[in-house]
């Protein structure tokens, strides 16, 4: 069912919601960039729609909520374990439709990945419902439509902010006496979805084995300082780690936690003993990009990337992700000839 | 040309400089925080055109200098300089009548917060607020406003110099562990972090404030604090005498006490300036030594309230060469002697 409210209205259903649900929403945290009077967009629990940054596409994805950055998974003493707490209250996540895109692979990673489903990401999967937010135009380096994550029908509810009313389509029926009470009408309701981006990827096909040391990584070895922006602010990067901690007074308890972290970054691939296989940051771009638009897509018949386009915008050193696949395309066409 | 009869005492305060060249000065134009806007700087090419002989200094105190200028043409160039001093927003006490001091000089700004990543605050604002409380006097004054540690400005060569500073902020639930605050803080800067069970601490006594970790944190767990903090260090100087490096009397200040400070310090001035010295002007320092350091800080904390996170600087001393006391170099011990010896 589609519903017309006003901004009071939503806040109203909002207040519903937020009777049974956390929400989570893009937030605008002013002056937390990195430089002097810059912000920074991420995740945050809001009331209200003022409090949330609809317009601009957030620097880091809602991933947290699945993944938080650190995380806490269990406290053990010597011969006891226990499994930190968690709060149950269900989450409503406001994230726009490449997002939505990127949830399925998260779930594949975690949930659809061998014999065993990753038992702290499913318990947090249970609690979470997603809100689409609709979008009236192309983020900056986006390419969704390129990668067919421009839109999605998979959503509790939608939203569009348009000329001060709001627009909802209701897709769960558990939320639709949330809307009905505050809306101002009901008609048909389609989420907004961008139009033609001005970025555009093309992807190979199949890649030959000689791209494994092809000279086009060379330039990234030089040009990347591998910090791993573009793997934090990834909505589709699953990788973590594990740090097993040890209370400083007493070394026979402490907790094992886990955190996110980047192919891109240190000690990454070092393995006992000390051995690194991907020392040059140019096979760090390598490894990253081919997981992104190709090694994923061998074992699971789609591409991991959903074209959000946040890497290229986060990226120090205006390294373009996209741009890289489109190397990637163009070499892979130059050695099919040779 | 008639006989030059002129009253160079009053052109040097009109900031004009005596030149070597009899019969020629040259105009120095005030740039409040380095800055200036692209009408004023045609102005400039336009004097320097005019009246000078087509080329313009660019002084180490971020002002330019049109030299050339004849002696007779000071009322004209006052005239064509009225656009550049409005437009840089400096005080004036009479229009049309050129600069009326070049004692405190020309406060110096690095480019800060508008433009440089590693920039704590807004230099060029900060340096143009001051120059609009303290000028026009005659005192000689030199300050200077960096953005952080890196002291571009070299703000230690000043009275003052306003060097940035942020407290870093962090959220270990934002923190990966990735390590490259603590690299960066190493290299860049002086190696205050480190890693204790996965998070990082922050030494904070070791700590600098310069925000590099702040800038090299890939996942926001590092933060600037909201308040903007600044150290002052004091009574840097060039000079025949005894050049040295200021020395840091505060950290962690906040912006009113160390607008308080610098306004603080002319009343000092008047008081305790050697009349004798010449063109009534000596460093600061060396006045300082005269009266000791206390009376100067009983003067410049004269309703300073510092903030409960500022550190003061208990005893200040200074080094730098004694050219006053001796002009010798050291001799080395055994190269040269050995040289001479074989001679």
């Amino acid at each position: 069912m589609g519903y017309v409210l006003s901004t009071e209205g939503f806040d109203r259903t909002l207040a519903k919601l937020g009777e049974r649900y956390r929400i989570f929403a893009p937030v605008l945290k002013a002056g937390e960039g990195r430089f002097k009077d810059t912000d920074v967009i991420r995740y945050d629990y809001v009331r209200s729609l003022e409090e949330m940054e609809l317009e601009t596409r957030s620097d880091y994805s809602f991933k947290e909520i699945l993944l938080p950055i650190s995380e806490t998974l269990f406290f053990f003493t010597e011969d006891q374990i226990r499994e930190a707490n968690l709060d149950e209250t269900p989450v409503l996540v406001f994230l726009r439709s490449c997002d939505i895109h990127a949830v399925r692979r998260l779930d594949q990673m975690y949930m659809g990945n061998g014999a065993n489903d990753d038992y702290f990401y499913e318990r947090r999967k249970e609690l979470v419902k997603f809100v689409l937010i609709g979008c009236p135009a192309s983020c900056e380096n986006g390419f969704c439509r390129d990668m067919g994550t421009d839109r999605t029908e998979d959503y509790a509810f939608s939203l569009d902010v348009k000329d001060g009313k709001v627009y909802c389509d209701v897709r769960d029926p558990e939320l639709e006496d949330a809307f009905r009470p505050c809306a101002e009408g009901t008609e048909d309701v389609v989420p907004q979805s961008p139009g033609e981006s001005d970025c555009h990827v093309e992807r190979p096909e199949e890649v030959p084995l000689s791209i494994f040391t092809d000279a086009m990584w060379d330039e990234y070895t030089k040009r990347c300082i591998n910090c791993g922006r573009c793997n934090f602010v990834c909505p589709t990067c699953t990788c973590f780690t594990m740090q097993d901690l040890f209370y400083t007074d007493n070394g026979l308890v402490g907790e094992r936690r886990r955190v996110n972290a980047s192919c891109m970054v240190d000690g990454y691939t070092t393995v006992a003993g000390g051995l690194e296989h991907r020392k040059k940051n140019g096979e760090r771009m390598r490894f990253k990009v081919l997981h992104k638009v190709y090694d994923f897509r061998k074992r699971f018949g789609y591409d991991m990337c959903v074209g959000c386009g946040r890497c290229d915008s986060v990226c120090p050193e205006y390294i373009s992700f996209a741009n890289c696949i489109n190397k990637l395309n163009a070499r892979v066409k130059e050695l099919e000839v040779e | 040309m008639g006989n030059l009869d002129i009253n160079l005492k009053k052109i040097k305060k009109n900031a004009y400089r005596y030149s070597k060249v009899r019969g020629e000065t040259a105009s120095r134009v005030r740039c409040p925080g380095g800055e200036i806007d692209v009408d004023s700087l045609q102005r400039v090419v336009d004097i320097a055109r005019k009246y000078g002989q087509g080329t313009v200094n660019i002084t180490n105190r971020q002002g330019f200098e049109i030299p050339g200028i004849s002696l007779e043409d000071i009322e004209e160039v006052n005239k064509a300089l009225q656009l550049i001093i409005e437009n840089r927003g400096v005080n004036q006490d009479e229009y049309n009548g050129g600069y009326p001091a070049s004692g405190t000089r020309n406060v110096v700004a690095c480019p800060g917060a508008k433009l440089c990543p590693f920039g704590c605050y807004d230099t060029k604002e900060f340096a143009q607020d001051i120059d609009r409380r303290i000028f026009p006097n005659d005192h000689h004054v030199k300050i200077a406003f960096t953005g952080c540690s890196n002291d571009c400005a070299h703000t230690r060569l000043n009275d003052f110099g306003i060097i940035g500073q942020t407290e870093p902020q962090y959220d270990p639930d934002r923190c990966v562990g990735c390590e490259q605050c603590v690299k960066y803080c190493s290299k860049r800067s002086v190696g205050a972090l480190s890693v204790v069970n996965g998070k990082i601490v922050r030494d904070t006594n070791k700590c600098i404030g310069c925000g590099v970790c702040v800038v090299y944190c890939p996942t926001r767990a590092w933060t600037r604090s909201e308040e903007e903090y600044f150290r002052l260090v004091l009574l840097g100087r060039t000079g025949k005498k005894n050049p040295r490096m200021a020395e840091d009397f505060l950290k962690w200040a906040d912006r009113a006490s160390i607008t308080k400070i610098i306004e603080n310090v002319y009343a000092y001035l008047d008081d305790y300036l050697d009349r004798s010295a010449v063109e009534a002007k000596e460093h600061i320092g060396y006045i300082v030594d005269r009266t000791g350091f206390e009376e100067f800080l009983k003067y410049i904390m004269k309703d300073v309230h510092l903030g409960p996170k500022c550190e003061m600087q208990g005893r200040m001393y200074w080094g730098g060469k004694r050219y006053d006391q001796g002009n010798e170099l050291r001799r080395s011990m055994y190269r040269f002697s050995e040289k001479e010896a074989d001679q």
